[in-house]
């Protein structure tokens, strides 16, 4: 099971959790677009994720859970 | 696996209407926590502005009402008044706080009113296309100031907390921002404890919010986080300005 | 049948308000209605209610939308410029469907006008006064005790039909003393499911709310209110008709303006002519069907007002123009005595001879 789930249908796409992630993990999937119109983030190496969850801090729009 | 992050109660499943990247969000999720860790999400009725925050009743899962603009200290007055057990708070931008919502500010501080207000400044107004604000800074370039905010011409920015700390009303008042983690965690603690002192009966606390506004700054949401602490920290230092817990 | 009180007209509204349980009171001081703040501050605390001197009128009015809101009876009371300032806080209850009492002792305007009686805020308190599609539930009482027992009234019809209601009185009535009866039926209970009173966590979140983004939404919430409305047309009129059985001539006039016109009604049956009156109590509903039905019958009307001439419209509206309908009228706090009406009834006579 994942660590951070993204509900990329909401996903704004602002790239805030990017900026927050320590580990540098999280990036825009640039060939996706949701219904919203914008290109969702996603997790790049969830190997490397540490849950610290500051993705999900930084989210504006709560679309972020973190599992540890 | 165990959660260690996850959308508060509190929050609605109604997606938000901002902008991307603006910090709006944030701020309702940390209230939308402190509410749920306070456990009173079944007695707190928020009041909405006017101006971009407008529909955050639509965000929250408890009662909520929608106020004229500037006026929602007078409102949640009201509903405080009308029954003190309820935990009644207000969201204001800084044109609905501090320019035409001035006088019921100032006055729900001085009554010393048993609410909680949570501020946003992020020095423009957002909902009508980005006119200069009460807080916008001297030089900031807005729809209604595009040579720069002239402080000889149209004043300087007010400074809320400030301001209201020359008040014995308040209990509570702290300025925060949420331009990085570790700010944002400082914001939830304040906001909190403004929450906390409502519940204890301890009177009237105000936390004012740095944020963002993407949109009409022009710039993109991180480019923004960066300005917010560049341009508005120096000129809106965080910190606590009054709490009366802290004086002996 | 209780004893009778001595009391000034803004004290009975006060003390009736009490009566009919409202326990919030927001206020902002101004002539000529002073006595109802004071008479709150007083008696609030003793009933376990609140009266708060607000910043403004403007904070008044939105104090009274939180407590509306919250489902409790509530009550401000100003006088004319400061209804202007309330205006804005009446529109957005009318649009939160808000059941809420606002009293206005009225004083000559336009501006800071005067503080002397007044009736120009008819149009205000009737066609609108703030922005919107809405009404206000306007009554008019005529004297101390009506100052009270329509009070108690205000207060039943607002929870029944969920619209701020106005009492549109002036300072002579509310300066004035006369012996009132304190003593009112037993309040109907309005469930209010709507209000905010917190979730208990137990149901949907209610929101109180005058904002609606898709016009289609917004048309269905003014259509509903309009129903609303018209049951309240249907319903709620009230009108006074003295000695209009065999009248010829009908005098109209509302408040103050009816006793200086039942005055000349009587000066004028002395000597001999058929006139009578009409008193409208409820100035929204208008009275239409008394109007309309005394049109048949009488030659023509005379409208007394304190002030250029505002009711008057709604005179010649309900009547369709059918007779001739003239004015007497003084303004700017100047109130026409009887024998200017007496008068206009006698020169009515003799040019019909």
């Amino acid at each position: 099971m994942s660590k951070v789930i993204i509900q990329t249908d909401l996903c704004k796409g602002c790239g805030l959790c990017i900026e927050a992630c320590p580990k540098k993990i999280i990036g825009i999937a640039k060939h996706a677009i949701n219904a919203k119109g914008h290109h969702p983030a996603v997790v790049l190496d969830e190997e490397l994720c540490i849950s610290c969850a500051f993705c999900a801090t930084m989210c504006p729009d709560c679309v972020i859970s973190v599992q540890k | 696996m165990k959660t260690v992050f996850e959308k508060p109660k509190s929050l609605s499943n109604v997606p938000l209407h901002y902008c991307p990247g603006c910090t709006h969000g944030i701020v309702h999720r940390l209230v939308a926590e402190a509410v749920d860790e306070l456990g009173i999400e079944g007695k707190t009725i928020g009041v909405a502005p006017v101006g971009c925050a407008v529909l955050i009743y639509e965000y929250y899962n408890f009662d909520m009402a929608q106020a004229a603009h500037g006026r929602a200290p007078a409102v949640a007055t009201g509903i405080k008044r009308a029954d003190p057990n309820n935990i009644v708070f207000t969201y204001q931008g800084d044109g609905d706080l501090a320019s035409i919502g001035m006088a019921e500010t100032v006055h729900a501080a001085a009554r010393g009113e048993n609410i909680t207000i949570i501020f946003i400044n992020n020095t423009i107004y957002g909902m009508t296309g980005g006119q200069m604000a009460p807080t916008s800074l001297p030089g900031q370039v807005t729809q209604t100031s595009p040579y720069g905010r002239n402080p000889s011409l149209c004043g300087y920015p007010i400074k809320v907390c400030e301001m209201l700390a020359t008040l014995d009303g308040p209990e509570y008042l702290e300025r925060v921002s949420v331009h990085n983690v570790k700010f944002v965690r400082s914001a939830k603690k304040a906001i909190k404890k403004a929450f906390e002192n409502q519940v204890n009966n301890k009177g009237f606390s105000l936390i004012e919010v740095l944020s963002t506004c993407t949109t009409n700054w022009g710039l993109a949401p991180t480019a923004a986080l960066k300005w917010l602490e560049e341009k508005m920290l120096p000129y809106y230092p965080v910190g606590v300005y009054k709490d009366r817990s802290k004086v002996q | 049948m209780s004893d009778k009180v001595l009391m000034k007209g803004n004290e009975a509204i006060a003390e009736a308000a009490i009566a009919a349980g409202c326990r919030h009171y927001f206020g902002y001081p101004i002539t000529p209605q002073n006595e109802i703040g004071a008479y709150m501050s007083k008696r609030m605390p003793k009933v376990g209610g609140v009266f708060l001197q607000a910043e403004s009128e403007v904070a008044a009015i939105n104090m009274v939308y939180g407590v509306a809101g919250a489902g409790k009876r509530v009550m401000t009371s100003s006088s004319s410029p400061g209804i202007s300032l309330k205006a804005e806080g009446i529109s957005y209850a009318a649009g939160a469907d808000l059941p809420a009492v606002i009293v206005n002792i009225q004083r000559g305007g336009p501006g800071l006008g005067g503080i002397q009686p007044s009736q120009a805020d008819y149009f205000q308190a009737v066609k609108g006064g703030g922005h919107g599609d809405y009404k206000l539930i306007v009554l008019a009482p005529a004297s101390v005790q009506e100052m009270a027992s329509l009070t108690v009234k205000a207060f039943e019809l607002a929870d029944r039909y969920l619209t701020p209601v106005m009492i549109l009185s002036d300072g002579t009535l509310g300066q004035m003393m006369e012996p009132v009866s304190l003593d009112f039926p037993q309040q109907q209970v309005f469930e209010k499911p709507w209000a905010l009173t917190g979730t208990k966590c137990a149901r949907p979140k209610n929101v109180v709310n005058s904002l609606h983004l898709v016009a289609e939404k917004l048309e269905q919430k003014i259509l509903a209110r309009y129903e609303r409305y018209k049951a309240a047309e249907q319903n709620e009129v009230m009108c006074e008709e003295y000695l209009m059985d065999d009248a010829e001539i009908c005098v109209v006039g509302f408040g103050i303006s009816s006793r200086v016109a039942r005055s000349a009604v009587n000066a004028a049956r002395a000597k001999g002519i058929k006139v009578g009156l009409i008193r409208p109590v409820t100035l929204w509903p208008f009275p239409d069907a008394a109007l309309k039905a005394a049109a048949k019958k009488v030659k023509a009307f005379i409208c007394v007002e304190c002030s250029m001439g505002q009711m008057i419209e709604d005179v010649k509206l309900a009547t369709e123009f059918s007779k001739p309908i003239h004015l007497v009228c003084r303004s700017g706090g100047v109130i026409p005595s009887p024998e200017e009406v007496v008068g206009k009834i006698e020169e009515l006579m003799i040019n019909d001879k």
